[in-house]
This record gives structure tokens, C-alpha cells and sequence, in this order.
């Protein structure tokens, strides 16, 4: 464990940065949502690390973690169970051709 | 129990009535006459002890007042709005009571005299659900003590109007005279809606305390005299707007002679005896009002006379039987706005009773005759039946002899009163007209007798045998309306001076009389009063023998002949007057032209405006935003990923400008 905050901030900034590129960048539905995880869980790492430097935050920044994965988990649930019920109508994973929206 | 707490029943009773009527009457088939004229009969009940209670001075002074004596109870507060506050309350005062007599005594004999006149009709249930609805609102409009109450009783006694016109809705005539009715009516109702908001304005210009009470109001109006924002005359013409409309005065009179479409009970009843009054009374219940407009009372009286002498004018020519009593009611209410606009106000009163009787007697007495003559209204096709049906012939002939003003019948009394008292006032034109209009009203009421009752019948044959008396249940109806027709002049009219009717109402019309300064003269039996009764029953009998003379009588032992030949050559002397009378002064036409014709062509101006301009922005609009649309709706290409980089880009310029604006 790194005694300073930047370098957490750092990786989480990075891990975010990786995650909108793979969300912008990547057509599989699949890679989108794990580019979704990825952003969300650099956000955790930097609510957690404000919450281990920061004393005046005591417990909040673990408890707002916690909140925030079981949101996430929720949400790829969810997302998943899109993304298989469109596989099922398209026969496809990829979103540039779930154009349906478009007329 | 006290009286007081049964005036609620009067509104009570009949509207139950109507209820139950409405909603059980076509099971109950004949019998559905039962609990309309029960109802009625408790009605009528109650309003002659509250009457007796008021005018013979047992009941208890009305609060604020000194003299009067009455009956006020509240009952609720209806609409609670801030500063606007309308209380539901109900006051009997003479002048109330006055007219309750009427309504419900002629009201009861109408509902009796239906049960025979209407058996035959499949909407027998309907038509005395109906007659029910009325009574309601009628006593409503008698008894409310706010100018609100009585606008919506105003429109209530409008609509049951309508639906009664309008009885036998798949004649298309009946149809068209009920919609004229209800549509005329309307345009004074403008008028009476915007005078009550011109009252309620005023009512609290200074202190900010509106009413809608009408006692109080006008006193509050009175008060504050040229301090109020919209002036008294104004105020008053607006509320006069709306009696000319409901009682049919000039110009708004069209509408009454058209409503004969509906059965006979419903012009005795509301087109005659008490609907077409609630004009009289509304400017007499708001009397200081238009005493401290004195420049309004001239209008209403010189549009009174007018009417009065218009429609006698048109009258003597009219051949339906109906039509000349509807014309005949006219010109006896254009009486009373004369006596009115003249500040003879306990004369007006005093009339508006007395022809509720008489005109109400003489309608009945016509649907009778109709009835006997099958549904002929034609009086061409009438003529002898007095010796057919003797009870209808003496009654009517006793009404005809009462409006004639034939001493001592009752409209002798209260019509002399009304010229005496419009000489004596200072009105001498309106004096002349209404002596000119007795003369025009014994005239075209002989006529009727003479052309319906006397001479040979010329209607078809086979009717002639088949003429009988109406059954009892209409006839009994007849005679009692008689007794009222003899004796409420008599009753009421003496002693000639200080009449029973004036004690009774000088303490509602004291104010105005103050007010207009009237002098209380001395009455000289052997002087000018004298001389202006004898004048008022001459012309009476000239009026009378000029009609005996040409259209015939059977009177007794004078028997004349009918002179048809005299009455054509009369008439061919004086072509234009006759083709006016003839043809109601045009008026029917002049209203084509003006409403329909001229009206319509700015109807129709005013419809283009309205479709290439106002519709035409708005359909710009709505083009405008369907073009951008469409153009925009490229920006969405259903691809997940340019949103993504849109919320992207998005959140880089929000963190990039907080960064410049805040973070520095």
C-alpha cells in the first residue's frame, strides 16, 4: 500500500480512461458493459482511497463503495439480460448494427 | 313548529316532486299527476300562511328594516371564495308574498286544469315533471334574497320555459319557437348578468366589503351615490335588460307570441300569470335603484308604453286565438313597466296580480275552447260556441270584462290605477298612450269573444256536433280563477286612495317614493280622480261597442250581427296600418335581416378571419415545428455509441469549463 493518494488517483484515473475508451471504441454489447464495469470500479477505487486518507470521512467512503457495486451489480444484470434479449431478436452482439432507433 | 321554517319546503316540495316525477312518472302512466299537484297543493298551503303571516303584519319586522314586515331565514353559505361570499337565504316580504299568491294559486289551478287538458298526451308524466321543475324555480326567483340566487333561478325559470315551449318536440315549429325563446332570453340575461356584476363591483368600491345581498347592496349603492365607479343608471338599465328579455318588452318582445307553440296550461301558467312577470318584480324588488335613476325609470316606462301599444296595435288583427292573448299579455306588462318607469310602483304590483288571474283565467278559457273545437286555433274557424260550452264561454267572457277595465271587475282597478297615477305623476304621454291602449285591448278582446263565442259557426260541420264542455277537472279551475277576476279589485283596490294592496306595500317602494319626491295628493274622488276613472271606463266601453258593433255579440238579450263587409272596408281605409298589425310590424323580418342575413354575412367575415388568420399562425406553428423536427431528427442515428460519446464530450466540457470558471 502506496502512502500517497495521487498514485491511487492515478490508477483509478487510467482504469477510467480505459474503460470510456473501450466503451466509445469496442461494437460487442459485451466488451461495452464490462467497459462499463471498469469505469465504475475506478470510481470506487477513488471513493475508497479518499476514504482511507481523508479521517474527517470515517466509514462513508467504504459504506458509498459498497452502495456502488451492488448498484453495478444490479446494473449488468440488467444490461445483460438486454443484451441477450436483443442477441435473440438480431443474431448479433454487435451495436452498430442495433439501428432500429434510427427511422 | 313556525311558518318560517317551512319556506325551505316551498322549494323543497316540488323539487322532489319534479324528482320523482322525472325519474318514476312513466311507470305511474295516468296517475303521475298525483304527487306534482300534491306537492303543489302543500306549496300552495304553506305560501297563503306565510302570506297571510306577512301582509296581515303578524309576522315579526325584518331585520334592518322599520315598517316591513317578513320572513328572512338563511340557510347557507353556497359559494365561500375569499372576498366573493353568496349566502343562500330566502325572505318573505309583502311584496314577496304578493307574489307568491299568484304564482302558486295559478300555479295550483294549472297543474288541476293539466290533468284534463293533457290526458290524451303520451308525455303525460314528462309535462308535469316539468310544471314541477317551474314551481321550483319561480318560488326560487321570488324568494332568494341575492342577486346571484335569483340570476340562477332566472335561468332555471328559462329553461323549464324552454322544455315547456318546446313540449311537443317533434313539431318543428314548437322546436323552433322554444329555441327563439330560450335564445332571445339570453340576450337580456347579458345584460342582467353584467348589472349583477356591475352591483357587485360597486357594492364594495370604498370598503372593499362586497354583497351580492340584494337589500344590502342597494343600500350600500345608494349610499354611495355618485361615489360609485359604475354609475347608477348604468347599473339599473343593465338589470332592466334583463326584465325586458324575460318579460318581452320592445325590442325582445318576439319571442312570447311564438312560445304559444307549447300546450295551453304553459301560457297560462308561465307565459302569462307568472314567468313573464319575474321582470316586473326584479325591477320592483330593486326599486331605490332605479328611483336614484330617474333618467332609467323614463326609459323603462317610455319602453313599457311602447310595447303596450305595439302590441295591442297588433292584436286587433292576429286570428289565432292564442296569439292575441300572448300579444294581449304584451301589452298588459308593457303596462306595468309604464307604472313602473312612472314610480307607480304598488300599481304595477297591484296589475301584475290581478292580470295573473285574469290572463291565466282567459288562457285557460282558450285551451278549453281549443280543446272543444279539436285543436282548432283559428278563431275563422270558430264562432257560436257559447252555446256549446256555456262554463268556458261565461268565464272567459268575465276575464274579457275584467282587461276591458269594467268596473268592478279587477282590471279596472289596477289599470285605472296605472293611468291615474301616470297623469298624476307628471307623465301625461304615458297617461294618453295607455288610455289610447284601453281602448285597443276592450276592442281586440270582443273581437275574440265575438269571433269565437257569438254569431254562426264556421268552422267544418262535423265538429260542430261533436263540441262539447271540457270535463270538470278543467272547468272547475275556470270558475274558481273567476272569483279572483270579480273580487281581488274589489279586495284589494278599496278604498279608492288608501287601497288595501298600498298599506300592504308602501313600506318596500317608501324608499323610492322619498326618493322621487313624490307628493302624496290628496284623493278627490270628485276631482281629478274622479274625472280620470270616468275617462279610463269611458274608453273601455267605447272600446267594447266598437267591437260589438263589427264583429257581433250575443250578449244577454242584444243580439247584433257580425259586419265583415265594414270590417273590410275599415281596413282597406288604412292599408298600410292594417298590413302592419297584420304582419307583427315586420319585426320577425326585421331580426331575419339584421341577425341572420346582415349577421350572417359578418359571421362569415369574421369565420374567414378566423380560419386563414388565427388558424392560419397557428397551423404556422405547428408547420414550423414539424419542419425543424425533421431536420433534427437526423442528429439521432440509434447508434449507442454516438450517444456515448456525446454524454462523453458533454462531461469533458462540464469538467473542462468548471475547471476554467471555478477551479482557478
Amino acid at each position: 500500500m502506496s502512502d500517497s493518494l495521487d498514485a491511487y488517483l492515478v490508477l483509478a484515473g487510467v482504469l477510467f480512461a480505459i474503460g470510456s475508451f473501450g466503451f466509445l471504441a469496442r461494437r460487442n454489447a459485451i466488451s461495452m458493459l464490462m467497459s462499463i464495469e471498469l469505469m465504475l470500479n475506478a470510481v470506487n477505487l477513488s471513493i475508497v482511497a479518499f476514504g482511507a486518507f481523508i479521517p474527517a470521512l470515517g466509514a462513508q467512503g467504504s459504506i458509498i463503495a459498497l452502495m456502488v457495486m451492488a448498484v453495478a451489480a444490479a446494473e449488468a444484470t440488467v444490461g445483460l439480460a438486454i443484451v441477450i434479449a436483443i442477441y435473440r431478436n438480431k443474431k448479433t452482439p454487435l451495436v452498430d448494427e442495433y439501428d432500429a432507433m434510427s427511422q | 313548529m313556525s311558518l318560517e321554517s317551512l319556506i325551505p319546503l316551498l322549494i323543497v316540495l316540488p323539487m322532489a316532486g319534479f324528482a320523482m316525477t322525472a325519474l318514476v312518472g312513466r311507470r305511474l302512466g295516468k296517475q303521475a299527476h298525483w304527487i306534482p299537484v300534491g306537492a303543489i297543493l302543500v306549496v300552495w298551503l304553506i305560501a297563503m300562511g306565510l302570506a297571510y303571516s306577512v301582509l296581515s303584519g303578524a309576522a315579526p319586522l325584518l331585520e334592518g328594516a322599520e315598517e316591513t314586515h317578513g320572513f328572512a331565514v338563511q340557510l347557507f353559505q353556497w359559494i365561500p371564495a375569499g372576498d366573493f361570499v353568496v349566502d343562500v337565504g330566502f325572505v318573505v316580504d309583502p311584496l314577496s308574498a304578493c307574489l307568491l299568491i299568484v304564482v302558486t294559486s295559478v300555479g295550483l289551478l294549472v297543474h288541476i286544469y293539466s290533468i284534463g287538458y293533457m290526458s290524451h298526451d303520451p308525455g303525460y308524466w314528462r309535462f308535469f315533471a316539468y310544471l314541477n321543475l317551474f314551481m321550483v324555480s319561480m318560488l326560487l326567483l321570488v324568494l332568494a334574497d341575492s342577486w346571484l340566487v335569483v340570476f340562477v333561478a332566472w335561468e332555471l325559470v328559462g329553461l323549464s320555459s324552454y322544455l315547456l315551449i318546446g313540449f311537443w318536440f317533434r313539431k318543428r315549429s314548437a322546436m323552433l319557437a322554444a329555441k327563439k325563446a330560450f335564445i332571445v332570453n339570453r340576450v337580456g340575461d347579458v345584460g342582467f348578468a353584467l348589472g349583477i356584476m356591475a352591483i357587485w363591483v360597486n357594492s364594495g368600491a370604498i370598503d372593499g366589503a362586497h354583497t351580492l345581498n340584494i337589500r344590502e347592496s342597494i343600500e350600500k349603492l345608494l349610499a354611495q351615490g355618485d361615489a360609485n365607479p359604475i354609475p347608477l343608471m348604468a347599473t339599473a338599465l343593465l338589470v332592466f335588460a334583463g326584465a325586458m328579455g324575460k318579460s318581452a318588452q320592445f325590442p325582445l318582445h318576439v319571442w312570447l307570441p311564438d312560445a304559444m307553440e307549447g300546450p295551453t296550461p304553459v301560457s297560462a301558467l308561465i307565459h302569462a300569470a307568472t314567468m313573464v312577470n319575474a321582470g316586473v318584480y326584479l325591477v320592483a324588488r330593486s326599486n331605490p335603484l332605479f328611483a336614484a335613476a330617474p333618467e332609467a325609470l323614463v326609459i323603462v316606462a317610455a319602453i313599457g308604453i311602447f310595447t303596450a301599444i305595439l302590441a295591442a296595435s297588433i292584436a286587433m288583427t292576429q286570428t289565432d286565438i292564442k296569439r292575441v292573448l300572448a300579444y294581449s299579455t304584451l301589452s298588459q306588462l308593457g303596462y306595468m313597466f309604464a307604472a313602473l318607469g312612472v314610480g307607480a310602483w304598488t300599481a304595477a304590483i297591484f296589475h301584475l296580480m290581478t292580470h295573473g288571474f285574469f290572463k291565466g283565467l282567459l288562457f285557460l278559457g282558450s285551451g278549453s275552447v281549443i280543446h272543444a273545437v279539436h285543436e282548432e286555433q283559428d278563431m275563422r274557424q270558430m264562432g257560436g260556441l257559447s252555446k256549446k260550452i256555456p262554463i268556458t264561454y261565461a268565464t272567459m267572457l268575465i276575464g274579457s270584462v275584467a282587461i276591458s277595465g269594467i268596473p268592478p271587475l279587477a282590471g279596472f282597478f289596477s289599470k285605472d290605477e296605472i293611468l291615474g297615477e301616470a297623469f298624476k305623476l307628471g307623465f301625461p304621454w304615458v297617461w294618453a298612450i295607455g288610455i289610447f291602449v284601453a281602448i285597443l285591448t276592450a276592442f281586440y278582446m270582443f273581437r275574440l269573444m265575438g269571433l269565437t263565442f257569438w254569431g254562426a259557426y264556421r268552422g267544418p260541420g262535423a265538429i260542430w256536433d261533436k263540441i262539447h264542455e271540457s270535463p270538470p277537472i278543467m272547468t272547475v279551475p275556470l270558475i274558481i280563477l273567476a272569483v279572483p277576476t270579480v273580487l281581488l279589485g274589489l279586495f284589494l283596490g278599496l278604498p279608492l286612495g288608501a287601497s288595501t294592496i298600498h298599506g300592504w306595500l308602501e313600506p318596500v317602494f317608501a324608499q323610492s317614493v322619498e326618493l322621487l319626491h313624490q307628493s302624496e295628493a290628496e284623493y278627490q274622488l270628485f276631482g281629478i280622480d274622479g274625472a280620470l276613472i270616468g275617462a279610463s271606463v269611458a274608453v273601455g266601453a267605447v272600446g267594447i261597442a266598437v267591437a260589438m258593433r263589427l264583429f257581433g255579440t250575443d250578449l244577454g238579450g242584444l243580439h247584433l250581427p257580425a259586419r265583415p263587409e265594414q270590417v273590410r272596408g275599415l281596413t282597406a281605409r288604412v292599408p298600410f296600418l292594417y298590413r302592419a298589425s297584420l304582419n307583427k310590424w315586420w319585426f320577425d323580418e326585421l331580426n331575419h335581416l339584421l341577425f341572420m342575413v346582415i349577421g350572417g354575412r359578418v359571421a362569415h367575415a369574421l369565420w374567414w378571419f378566423d380560419r386563414e388568420v388565427v388558424d392560419g399562425t397557428v397551423n404556422g406553428v405547428g408547420r414550423v415545428t414539424i419542419g425543424a423536427g425533421k431536420g433534427l431528427r437526423h442528429v439521432q442515428t440509434g447508434q449507442v455509441q454516438n450517444y456515448a460519446l456525446g454524454i462523453a464530450l458533454g462531461l469533458i466540457v462540464m469538467a473542462g469549463s468548471y475547471l476554467v470558471l471555478v477551479g482557478r
